[in-house]
């Protein structure tokens, strides 16, 4: 007894308070982990299956049609079949690392949704539930170092496959990964300067209260962070580390079964990632146009928000893919020479542009 | 030079404006072509069930006929072994006995009777060189198969079903062209 029992004794108003931790808090925080990351599993599984009806669309085909009824079980059996093929780690592999690649790039792009805020909050139980995993006030921060880390799992896979193909791949994805996040930032501060924020629940309330989105007042910081993120996702026009026809495949040629699976999906979900945080940043995040929130129970109001931001993740989606299967692949030398002729530059003078307009508006 | 045709065009080598280095117009653009053929009529035919029609001039599947009166009319002449160029068919011949009228046409019929479809081209020479009008290509074609064995069509393949006897047999084949 002792302790503990006056411990609860005295937090008794609060049923699961021991030592002054709320647990309940900890229950619907590892609940809301799980919903978000099996959802994301989820819809990473369909977004393969939507990559390839998009593609066929695209292309005048039916695609995937014959695995249940419009083809919607095809994501299932390309799972079964992933995980059902040989498990095969080349000799001469570095073993450790070898294995290690895969769980990174998966990891990385898993930790990015912890930040991200999916709705503004419920009431359920008597708890006000914060739809978002955890508020970190520099939300933001936490994401470039979240992403710069999923080039580790490439690099790590690239290099331990010991084959020159996944090695050139693994230099390409790191060089390509550095030469864009610049770009990237940079684009980013200028949000920042006008946002004066670093967390991503602020900025999108701040969306929500205001009059407009942030793309209204940040429209080449945008595009230039869209075509940073085309270049961090991987994602044609700046599929180089896998550009199929001169690396044949790159990075993953060595995997098979499920940890090629496993970087296919990280790819997908790098991908879900960065069209949630270009929503929240750019596009109000959860706040749906010319629709009074207050005018609906704040629950109500709360899922309308989560089905607004999946909607806004679903319309990036579909541009990634619409992207991919419109521009060809870039060269090596126009990749760099956009990222660090024509993208920095710009990103530069936009930061310039923005710190103008902020100081005239003082 | 002379041109040939009055379409030859000189290379453009203007230097690239300022709005066409951007590309971003151009992009859109071709986004624009690709997002129109989501509205676009697809060609595909969904094989199994849809099956493309075969003009009435396709050369499938070989058949051996029969006559009116459900007899063979092949005599193994060999006449279909020599047209072809592909050394596809092989015939033994053999001499009709008594009580076989019904059976075979001629005195002479075909005991044996082989088309390798993995050697066949599909020329229809056979089909011009025999006499008897006893082989015909179809509009079909001969189906996957997993060992080469099952691509020798013996008599019993290529025989079309009697038409006395199994007159239904030998109609669905009629009517599938078969």
């Amino acid at each position: 007894m002792g302790i503990l029992s006056t411990i609860l004794i005295k937090h008794n108003h609060y049923s699961m308070t021991i030592l002054s931790i709320d647990w309940a808090f900890i229950v619907e925080k590892l609940i809301m982990i799980a919903i978000v990351v099996f959802a994301s599993l989820g819809i990473a599984l369909y977004t393969t299956f939507a990559e390839r009806k998009v593609a066929a669309i695209l292309q005048d085909r039916p695609g995937p049609s014959r695995a249940g009824p419009f083809g919607l079980l095809q994501p299932l059996a390309d799972g079964l079949k992933l995980i059902m093929k040989e498990e095969i780690i080349p000799n001469h592999a570095n073993k450790w690392l070898f294995i290690l690649g895969p769980g990174l790039a998966m990891t990385a792009s898993l930790m990015t949704c912890a930040v991200i805020p999916w709705g503004s909050a419920v009431d359920l139980f008597g708890r006000h539930i914060e739809l978002q995993i955890a508020d970190v006030n520099i939300g933001i921060l936490y994401v470039f170092a979240v992403v710069s880390m999923g080039v580790y799992g490439i690099m790590i896979g690239g290099w331990a496959s010991n084959n020159k193909f996944s090695l050139m791949s693994a230099l390409r994805a790191a060089s390509q990964a550095i030469s864009y996040e610049l770009a990237m930032g940079l684009a980013l501060i200028a949000l920042l300067m006008s946002t004066g924020t670093l967390s991503l629940k602020t900025i999108v309330e701040q969306q929500v209260a205001g009059h407009w989105w942030n793309i209204v007042y940040q429209p080449l910081g945008f595009l230039l962070f869209f075509i940073a993120a085309l270049a961090e996702c991987n994602r044609t026009p700046f599929d180089l580390p896998e550009a199929e026809n001169e690396l044949n495949f790159g990075y993953h040629q060595e995997y098979s079964s499920m940890k090629l699976g496993f970087y296919l999906f990280a790819e997908y979900i790098n991908m879900i990632m960065s069209s949630a945080i270009m929503a929240s940043m750019y596009f109000g995040g959860y706040d749906l146009p010319f629709f009074n929130e207050a005018s609906v129970a704040p629950n109500i109001a709360a899922l309308i928000g989560v089905g607004t931001l999946l909607i806004k993740i679903v319309l990036f989606i579909f541009l990634f893919m619409w992207i991919r299967w419109t521009i060809p692949r870039f060269r090596y030398d126009q990749l760099m020479n956009l990222g660090w002729k024509t993208m920095i530059p710009l990103a530069l003078f936009n930061l310039l542009l923005t710190g103008a307009l902020i100081l005239a508006k003082l | 030079m002379q041109p040939i045709t009055n379409r030859a065009q000189a290379v453009n080598r203007k230097p690239m404006t300022f709005w066409e280095r951007l590309y971003l117009i151009n992009i859109i653009k071709g986004m624009m072509i690709t997002f129109s053929h989501m509205f676009k009529k697809q060609p595909t035919i969904r094989y199994p069930e849809e099956k493309r029609e075969f003009s009435p001039v396709f050369r499938g599947l070989h058949v051996l006929n029969r006559d009116e009166e459900g007899r063979e009319r092949c005599t193994a002449c060999g006449l279909c072994a020599v047209a072809c160029p592909a050394e596809a068919i092989t015939m033994e011949a053999a001499e009709r006995v008594a009580g076989e009228e019904n059976i075979y046409r001629e005195e002479k019929y075909a005991a044996k009777y082989e088309i390798n479809m993995l050697r066949c081209i599909f020329c229809g020479l056979c089909e011009e060189a025999c006499p008897k009008d006893a082989i015909y290509l179809s509009e079909t074609f001969a189906p996957a198969n997993y060992n080469r064995k099952g691509f020798i069509y013996g008599k019993k393949d290529l025989l079309i079903p009697n038409p006395i006897t199994e007159a239904a047999a030998y109609a669905a084949a009629k009517g599938v062209q078969a």
